[in-house]
């Protein structure tokens, strides 16, 4: 008896072993293991045997039949391992065909940058204001302390157009004029930045743009002193260019603001040391500033007194451009794809 | 302004390196934009006579010059120069000269031919002049001579400064010197000139009269008479050299050479050619003419101040250029110095109207120094003393002055102001080196009297800055202020920021376009010409301001198609301008965002503004039928969003494109971004999403070509009641079975309910609602 279980064990696990396909192992499984299987004939032989021998036999049909579960259950994940892997292997894709048929547009080079500058003021707890690029004469120059014929005004080339009495109607030569509509709109504390398209009377060249973009800073309050200003544009700088760049203040003109200075930037290039991008001298001039003329206060009602305040503006284009490596200011609006969607 | 340091030396004992100096110059507001070092590298340039000029016999651009070096023999230079004449004397670099520019010079062989040396422009010796031609030296050096020793050049080094406009002073060696004496702790004194006097006293040969003393405050008057005209001495015209003038004789020399020390312009006039032998400054008459020293005839307004002959025929602009009838030449043998101070806004209108800018009138629009007019005309005399005899006395006469303003500063307000810790004594410290003379009114306040050199200061800041510069910006303390807000973008900034990020995922690139149009470009664009016009554009290409971005963006696809990328999507945010109503002097300015889609037709527009609207959340927004300007007239549309017109789309007009040059078809979006962005988006209430099964139903309806889609979209929206969450167009179809002027629509409609599953009847209801309000609202049907 012992030795027909065996037979018959190892003859199932020859035909397990010998299945093709899942198919065949699920006809395989109901003939080795059904109602009608080899090993359940011999189970039904169990009741004639003396109870030893029944016991025995007993035992060694169910580690027989455990044995073929265990090599169905074998053989069965074996099959559809490979059944998977013949798929998968159908559905192969060569990847580097596939030409990309969506692509994604490019933001200006000069939008970025104005994002970024907009971005670290924010940081420093300034607002973004904004204004009209055509401006009355007033808010151009008027209000910033150059009354009509005055010589300063010759500092920028300006240009007109055809509204309201002759030369009352200017496109902006600077964001300043957004200083004072801010001023007027509201009582300190002030502390605002004003990007924006600017216009003069120019040629375009690799380093001169008729139209081009400035940011402006504006700062009102009790108390604000010309070392708020320094300190103001060095933290700007650092955070806009990292904490290797330095600035410094060289005395200047502009009618709008006293004391007023230029201020310079530790050259992004050399870092310092002279190159040929800062001429040898380590510095590479950025912008504009200083304490807020106290007519410029009077003229929006603030006693200057009571308030003190700094300025300072720059234009963006050309630093985009000193910082990127553009070598001509007219590629910036050139709008070539082949340069946009270099950034 | 350029300046010689050995100039700079006569006047203070500036004895800091030049590395100093620049850094001292630039913190004091005198940028410093380049500093030459001039007069060496001159040994083996020596002084040549030009013997005769012949071509080169196998070369057009250069030629052969047989010089004299001094020796008698000639010798063969060949030159790529032609502005030298038999006779000339010029600079000769001989073999073995090393140029202030490095160049070494040898004997060489220049197209087969022999060149014993080089003939030198001013810039290959380091002087001003340019590289426009050879050097022609005066006639009186001597051939042989070294150049050094021929020009008096010594080694020197010149700063060329940038000097701002408050600063009248600054356009002088002496106020240069001031401040640099002033920061570097040393003495500044200008000498007393010594003058001898001889002969018959001025006044008995020359008369001077200010007939409108409002705009002629000073006019001094200096007689000098038996003057030989010649050339300067060799010291004066190389500084002059050296600081960018050329030397022209010694009347006209000295001349410049006090305005430049000085920054006091004056005037030499031929008396013997002055009617009436004398001056008399008037305004002038409308349309009366001068022939200026340039040889240009002016001609004149009642606004513009004349300088005539005491016949009242004009021989100059007052204080911008002398007449040429009156011009000294060699033959002149009494000069008239006029020394005047004219008022500065008045010769800056005439200089300005005139576009004649001069050394001189940079100097009076800016302020001259009214005290220091006779000193001038001393200084003039001191120079010319050699060649002329000056007569005794000076014509002097006034006009109107502005007063010299006596300013209170308040130490506290200095402080408060510069964020420094300054006691009154560094202020003063600070302000009287550069002759500023203070007076303690008490504690905390000085009474500051300002220098006749300085008309600029005139308020508190003013001298507050004079503090802060002779201080030292760099030796402020730096500090931040707090800042009173939270800083933050406004949700308007936001939202452009987004509508950017969207237009860039849709696939197009931000573009710039100027915001100036040429006359045409809103016409070929199918727009009306009715823009701002510019009233002093530099290029008539550049006149119009844009009322749409249209014109732009083509042009900027054109340009790409010509560049063989002909399909490109463009997008750009910016101003446009329309004319303003009655009674409003700005124009109507808006910022708009426009998406030029190349190779692409409309139904991309409709695809790019639905991302807007979706990355937005714009929950309400429909296309209406509309035709629109520069739009293809059968595939265009407003977009309404929230009820309010926000802008339209569709495809470019093919005339338009043809007429700006771009191939192929167009697809179009123009949205006015301070409407779009002002309707209710991005900010809807938490709607529960449904946990319940949701059922579909797809309706086909005959419709009549005429009914938009979105219009019987609509129609099922509003029918379907809460149960309809979504309705989607799912085909589209003409045929036959359909018949002519109609077309099938299919609609699959989603029904779900918040708060339970549906049953067939709820969804057989709202069916029979949407049909039957399709069917009575739009002469649709359903198809069986």
């Amino acid at each position: 008896m012992i030795d027909e279980i065996h037979a018959a064990r190892d003859e199932a696990l020859r035909r397990v072993e010998a299945a093709a396909g899942v198919a065949d192992l699920d006809g395989a499984e109901s003939a080795l293991l059904g109602k009608r299987s080899a090993l359940a004939a011999l189970r039904q032989r169990l009741g004639a045997l003396d109870p030893d021998e029944r016991r025995e036999a007993g035992r060694a049909l169910n580690e027989a039949r455990a044995r073929v579960e265990e090599a169905l259950a074998a053989r069965r994940s074996e099959l559809a391992a490979g059944a998977r892997a013949d798929r998968l292997e159908a559905e192969r894709l060569d990847l580097t065909e596939v030409v990309p048929t969506r692509r994604r547009g490019h933001l200006h080079l000069v939008t970025q940058t104005r994002d970024r500058l907009e971005d670290v003021f924010v940081g420093m707890g300034f607002v973004v204001a904004e204004g009209p690029e055509v401006e009355t004469d007033w808010y151009n120059f008027e209000a910033l302390n150059m009354p009509p014929a005055h010589p300063a005004r010759s500092m920028w080339d300006t240009l007109y157009v055809d509204l309201g009495p002759p030369e009352s109607t200017l496109l902006r030569t600077h964001t300043s004029p957004v200083q004072v509509r801010v001023m007027q709109a509201q009582s300190p504390p002030i502390y605002a930045v004003m990007p924006g398209r600017t216009y003069r009377r120019d040629t375009a060249d690799a380093s001169h743009l008729p139209v081009f973009h400035q940011i402006e800073g504006l700062v009102v309050d009790r108390r604000i002193t010309f070392g708020d200003l320094a300190g103001t544009i060095e933290a700007f700088t650092n955070a806009y260019f990292g904490p290797d760049i330095h600035t410094r203040l060289r005395p200047s003109y502009f009618p709008f603001t006293e004391p007023s200075a230029e201020f310079d930037i530790t050259c992004v290039f050399c870092k310092g040391d002279g190159c040929r991008s800062c001429g040898q001298v380590g510095w590479l001039e950025l912008g504009g500033c200083g304490m807020v003329h106290p007519n410029v206060f009077r003229a929006v009602g603030y006693d200057p007194e009571e308030w003190t305040g700094f300025a300072f503006g720059f234009g963006i284009d050309r630093m985009t451009a000193s910082r990127h490596g553009i070598d001509d200011l007219r590629e910036l609006l050139s709008n070539d794809i082949r340069f946009l969607e270099q950034f | 302004m350029r300046v010689p340091l050995s100039w700079l030396r006569d006047l203070a004992p500036v004895d800091a390196s030049v590395d100093d100096l620049v850094h001292h110059l630039s913190d004091l507001g005198l940028a410093v934009e380049s500093v030459d070092a001039v007069g060496g590298g001159l040994d083996g340039v020596v002084v040549a006579k030009v013997l005769a000029l012949r071509p080169h016999p196998d070369a057009d651009r250069v030629q052969l010059v047989d010089v004299d070096a001094g020796d008698g023999a000639a010798r063969q230079v060949v030159c790529g120069a032609f502005n030298m004449a038999e006779g000339d004397h010029v600079p000769l670099a001989t073999a073995g000269a090393v140029l202030p520019n490095g160049m070494e010079i040898g004997r060489r062989k220049v197209r087969g031919q022999w060149s014993e040396g080089m003939l030198c422009a001013p810039d290959e010796l380091g002087l001003p002049g340019g590289h426009d031609g050879i050097l022609v030296l005066p006639p009186h050096t001597v051939p042989g001579a070294p150049l050094a020793e021929a020009l008096g050049i010594a080694p020197d080094v010149v700063f060329e400064l940038e000097v701002n406009p408050n600063r009248p002073d600054a356009l002088s060696v002496a106020g240069v010197a001031r401040d640099l004496a002033a920061r570097l702790g040393v003495p500044f004194a200008l000498p007393e000139p010594q003058v001898h006097e001889s002969g018959r006293p001025a006044g008995s040969m020359a008369t001077v009269e200010i007939a409108d003393p409002d705009l002629c405050g000073r006019f001094a008057a200096r007689v000098l008479t038996g003057v030989q005209v010649g050339p300067s001495p060799q010291w004066l015209a190389a500084r002059l050299t050296m600081a960018g003038m050329r030397p022209i004789n010694n009347v006209v020399d000295a001349s410049n050479y006090v305005m430049l020390e000085l920054g006091q312009p004056n005037h030499p006039y031929d008396l013997a050619r002055l009617g009436g032998r004398g001056l008399r400054v008037r305004r002038a008459r409308e349309g009366e003419q001068l022939v200026t020293l340039d040889d240009v005839t002016r001609t004149f307004t009642g606004d513009d101040l004349l300088i005539c002959d005491a016949e009242d025929a004009p021989v100059g602009i007052a204080g911008i250029m002398g007449g040429a009838s009156s011009e000294i030449g060699d033959a002149t043998a009494e000069v008239l110095l006029e020394v005047a101070w004219f008022q500065p806004l008045s010769v800056a209108r005439t200089a300005k109207r005139l576009g004649l800018r001069t050394e001189a009138s940079a100097r009076f629009e800016r302020g001259c120094d009214p005290d220091m007019v006779p000193r001038a005309a001393d200084r003039f005399c001191e120079l010319l003393g050699g060649a002329a005899s000056v007569a005794p006395g000076v014509i002097d006469v006034r006009g109107e002055l502005p007063e010299r303003p006596r300013v209170r500063l308040r130490t506290s307000r200095v402080n408060a102001l510069l964020g420094t810790d300054l006691g009154t004594d560094e202020i003063r410290g600070h302000l009287e080196p550069i002759g500023f003379s203070t007076e303690a009114v008490d504690d905390g306040t000085l009474e500051v009297t300002v220098p006749s050199w300085r008309p600029d200061s005139a308020i508190e800041v003013d001298l507050i800055e004079e503090v802060a510069r002779h201080h030292g910006y760099m030796r402020i303390p730096r500090t931040v202020p707090p800042s009173a807000h939270t800083g933050t973008l406004t949700p308007y900034q936001r939202g452009r920021r987004l509508v950017r990020q969207i237009l860039a995922g849709a696939g197009a690139s931000e573009a710039w376009c100027t915001t100036f149009l040429a006359p045409g470009d809103l016409e070929r664009a199918g727009l009306s010409g009715d823009a701002v016009r510019v009233v002093n554009p530099l290029a008539t290409e550049e006149s119009l301001l844009r009322t749409s971005l249209l014109p732009g963006l083509l042009k900027a696809l054109a340009h790409n198609a010509a560049h063989r990328n002909p399909h490109v999507a463009l997008f750009e945010v910016g101003r446009v301008f329309h004319r303003p109503p009655e009674g409003q002097q700005l124009p109507d300015e808006r910022e708009v965002v426009a998406a030029a889609v190349g190779g692409a037709e409309a139904p991309e527009a409709v695809t790019v503004w639905a991302q807007v609207a979706e990355g937005l959340l714009i929950g309400e927004h429909r296309l209406e039928a509309a035709t629109v300007p520069g739009l293809h007239p059968t595939r265009a549309a407003r977009v309404v969003a929230g009820d309010q017109p926000v802008g339209a789309l569709g495809e470019v007009d093919p005339e338009v494109l043809e007429a700006y040059g771009v191939p192929g078809r167009v697809a179009w979006l123009e949205l006015d971004l301070g409407v779009l962005l002002a309707v209710p988006h991005g900010e809807g209430r938490y709607r529960p999403v449904s946990r319940f099964p949701s059922s579909d139903v797809d309706l086909s309806f005959t419709v009549p070509e005429t009914v938009p889609a979105g219009e019987v979209a609509r129609t099922i929206r509003a029918a379907g009641g809460d149960l309809l969450v979504s309705v989607a167009l799912l085909d589209v179809f003409r045929g036959a079975q359909v018949g002519e002027g109609s077309r099938s629509l299919t609609f699959r409609l989603r029904l779900q309910a918040a708060d339970r599953t549906l049953a067939d009847d709820d969804i057989a209801g709202v069916r029979l609602a949407c049909i039957e309000a399709v069917e009575a609202a739009h002469a649709a049907r359903l198809r069986g």
